[in-house]
């Protein structure tokens, strides 16, 4: 919906859907944080989720990161990062969850 | 400390080794004086920031580095050779395969192919010079100060111990006392700072730099590998360089990462060390296929079959090399779980691999093949690596793994794959590429007989391996007793060793022989070529490569230019051209890390005693040996 506009006049929809955005993201995370009833762990992982969208949507309406001419590999370069870091900190923690283990019981 | 600590002594080998270090230097110095050599030395190869010269400095370097290792692989084949042998003691035959393994991968085999992707790349791209040739010059004097480091430990401080792969707490003060396993850490560390840089070069220049109308899916397979290369660099290397700061620290500053009491987690190393290890595999071999591609589509001249496919499957393996890890320790303990998905992703990527392989196969169907020196060392890769190949298929089934693991079944499958893929492409390509660099072929009739030692050599060593290890053979042992009957595999073995020592002599000597004897090529296309390298106007490339950017219409671009009758060094208006400075600063900024790490090697304590009048130590006396 930003980019059609964005063609027609040069109102910077993008940035102010991206500033909307991420105030709204972080006054949810605040209400979950400060007012909710959940469990702490619901919390972690609700803020964390929202930190991460907020990250998303930062880079793709302020950071112009699929907009230059090499948009693609910025974008697949970024997703391939996140891959990664995802593989390296769950993988390395869903391999050795066996060792956390023993080490508490002992 | 007192220097006979600082210094090994009481070691006949390492004596010999020392007075062998201090000859050569005075040879080396005296040489470069008589002859008036040190302003040739600094200003035409010290201070350069020219790809192909400093791809040059990497492959000389890694030649050296090649020799080491192999007196290393020889000296441990001599003590195996027959059962309770007195060749080496256990505390030496454990430093020397823990300098083989990490000079051959870290000191040997990446900067073989680094230097020939900076030979080549920027060549095959229509560049004129990488896009930070400075950062280049750093990345190679950052290696190169590395891999002495780590080398100086041979006759100051005593080697390393613990493996290459330097498990904890095997690693640790108390298991691997002295300054030993420091020279590793920082040895590694400091020439992985020159790898990280040389990853993020290759990228931005492969992505910025190449020349109009050479899109991505027109690049040369080899740029492609050296792409896809660089990408698992810069991904893989920032957590060998995580995980060998906090070994450094557990070693030098009494933290608890990997340690077994204060809630430090020893198997957490090998958890990290893998998950940089086995995408190092992949930043080894992938570019060892992209030589192989470039090879066989030259002298089978055809154009490279299933080019997409290609792209497609080093795409794959650079994913897939991430989330492997675990096979290199199926045996810690992890679930079913964890054992069988692990099992199932390693043997995926034998597909995107077998694809490959299918490929260059269809490429030769065919093909018009020209048995030349690099032809035959492709052709006889193939074979080769499919033996490693389809026995790493076996060693990924978490289940069998539990027989292989550790034994010399496991050595002969990564010696199938590391050898036959890595090593046999950088002769290949270093054959191949060679009139790029001195401008002129090696010798057709020497190198013939290089590549059949040297292959033959290579099944005799490994093959029996394969049973030694079946027949429980472990791996790192220092000797064994008549009665387990691994001596007559092992004496074939240890010939075989000798015959690639003689392979890789007759290598070297070639490279003499044809330096006085060899014709020098009159153009820049020795082989017939295809890709842009060729198409420069003398053999060995002007330092700007082309003094018109050629403009590319499809793949194999010089090819096509031929076929078309294009001379692409006909120059109707010449426009400016802008190349770097020789710069001395990354040789000096090298010299200093070096002293640091060299300084970091010898914990702070042990410096109180050298400076007599420093009162106040900075660190109580906790490491003392």
């Amino acid at each position: 919906m930003a980019e059609k506009s964005m063609s027609k006049s040069h109102f910077p929809w993008k940035h102010i859907f991206g500033y909307i955005m991420s105030i709204v993201l972080t006054a949810v995370a605040l209400l979950i944080a400060l007012y909710s009833n959940f469990a702490v762990r619901t919390i972690v992982i609700l803020i964390f989720s929202l930190a991460f969208v907020q990250a998303a949507l930062q880079l793709l309406m302020f950071m112009h990161m699929t907009e230059s001419s090499n948009g693609k590999i910025q974008a697949g370069s970024m997703l391939f990062a996140a891959f990664i870091a995802i593989v390296v900190a769950l993988g390395s923690y869903w391999v050795l969850e066996f060792g956390i283990h023993l080490n508490h019981h002992e | 400390m007192s220097w006979d600590e600082f210094i090994v002594t009481g070691d006949p080998f390492i004596l010999a080794a020392q007075i062998s270090i201090v000859i050569t230097t005075i040879v080396i110095v005296f040489g470069l004086t008589y002859f008036k050599k040190w302003g040739y030395l600094w200003n035409e190869w010290i201070t350069t920031v020219d790809h192909r010269k400093i791809g040059i400095m990497y492959i000389i370097a890694a030649i050296l580095m090649l020799f080491r290792g192999g007196v290393d692989a020889l000296m441990m084949r001599t003590q195996l050779a027959t059962p309770n042998m007195q060749f080496l003691d256990a505390q030496n035959y454990n430093e020397i395969f823990t300098t083989h393994g990490t000079i051959m991968i870290i000191f040997m085999a990446m900067p073989f192919l680094i230097g020939l992707m900076n030979v080549a790349v920027p060549l095959q791209i229509g560049a004129r010079d990488l896009a930070f040739p400075f950062l280049n010059s750093l990345s190679f004097w950052t290696f190169f100060m590395g891999a002495m480091l780590f080398n100086l430990s041979f006759v100051i401080g005593g080697s390393p111990d613990a493996g290459w792969s330097a498990y904890m707490p095997l690693a640790s003060n108390d298991l691997s006392p002295g300054p030993g396993q420091n020279f590793y850490l920082l040895g590694l560390q400091l020439s992985g700072i020159g790898t990280l840089a040389t990853g993020i070069n290759f990228i931005v220049t492969i992505l910025r730099m190449r020349t109009k109308g050479m899109t991505l899916m027109r690049m040369p397979m080899f740029t492609w590998t050296a792409l896809i290369t660089s990408v698992i660099i810069i991904f893989a290397f920032p957590i060998l360089t995580v995980a060998l700061a906090m070994q450094t620290f557990d070693r030098l500053w009494d933290t608890a990462f990997f340690t077994l009491q204060d809630g430090g987690m020893p198997m957490l190393w090998a958890n990290l060390f893998w998950l940089w290890g086995h995408p190092e595999v992949y930043i080894v071999i992938l570019p060892a296929f992209g030589i192989f591609s470039e090879i066989i589509s030259t002298f089978a001249r055809k154009r490279l079959f299933g080019y997409t496919a290609m792209v497609i499957s080093i795409v794959a393996i650079s994913g897939l090399s991430f989330v492997v890890w675990v096979h290199h320790f199926f045996t810690m303990g992890a679930g079913a779980m964890v054992n069988s998905v692990f099992s199932i992703t390693t043997m995926a990527i034998a597909v995107p691999t077998g694809v490959k392989i299918f490929n260059w196969l269809a490429t030769l169907h065919k093909g018009k093949i020209r048995f030349s020196v690099p032809m035959i060392w492709t052709l006889g890769f193939i074979p080769n690596f499919t033996i490693g190949g389809v026995t790493g298929v076996m060693l990924a089934m978490a289940a069998a793994d539990y027989q292989y693991h550790n034994t010399y079944f496991l050595v002969s499958h990564f010696h199938y794959v590391l050898i036959a893929g890595t090593v046999f492409s950088c002769f290949a390509g270093l054959i191949y590429w060679y009139p790029k660099m001195f401008g002129h072929k090696l010798n057709e009739r020497i190198g013939r007989w290089v590549f059949w030692i040297f292959m033959i050599g290579f099944n005799i060593t490994f093959f029996p391996q394969y049973f030694l290890g079946l027949d429980g053979m472990p791996r790192r042992v220092y000797t064994y007793i008549p009665e387990e009957g691994w001596f007559s595999l092992n004496f074939i073995s240890t010939i075989g060793a000798f015959m690639m020592g003689i392979g890789f002599a007759l290598l070297i000597y070639n490279i003499y022989y044809s330096f006085r004897y060899e014709q020098r090529e009159t153009t820049g296309d020795s082989w017939n070529g295809r890709t842009l390298e060729w198409s420069t106007s003398s053999a060995i490339p002007p330092h700007y490569n082309f003094a018109k950017l050629p403009k590319v219409s499809g793949q194999d671009a010089f090819w096509e230019m031929k076929q078309l009758g294009e001379d692409t060094n006909e120059i109707k208006q010449y426009e400016k051209i802008h190349m770097p400075n020789n710069s001395a600063n990354p040789f000096v900024m090298s010299v200093f890390l070096f002293i640091a790490s060299f300084e970091l090697v010898f914990p702070m304590v042990d410096y109180c005693d050298f400076r007599v009048d420093w009162n106040t130590c900075m660190y109580d006396s906790k490491v003392v040996y």
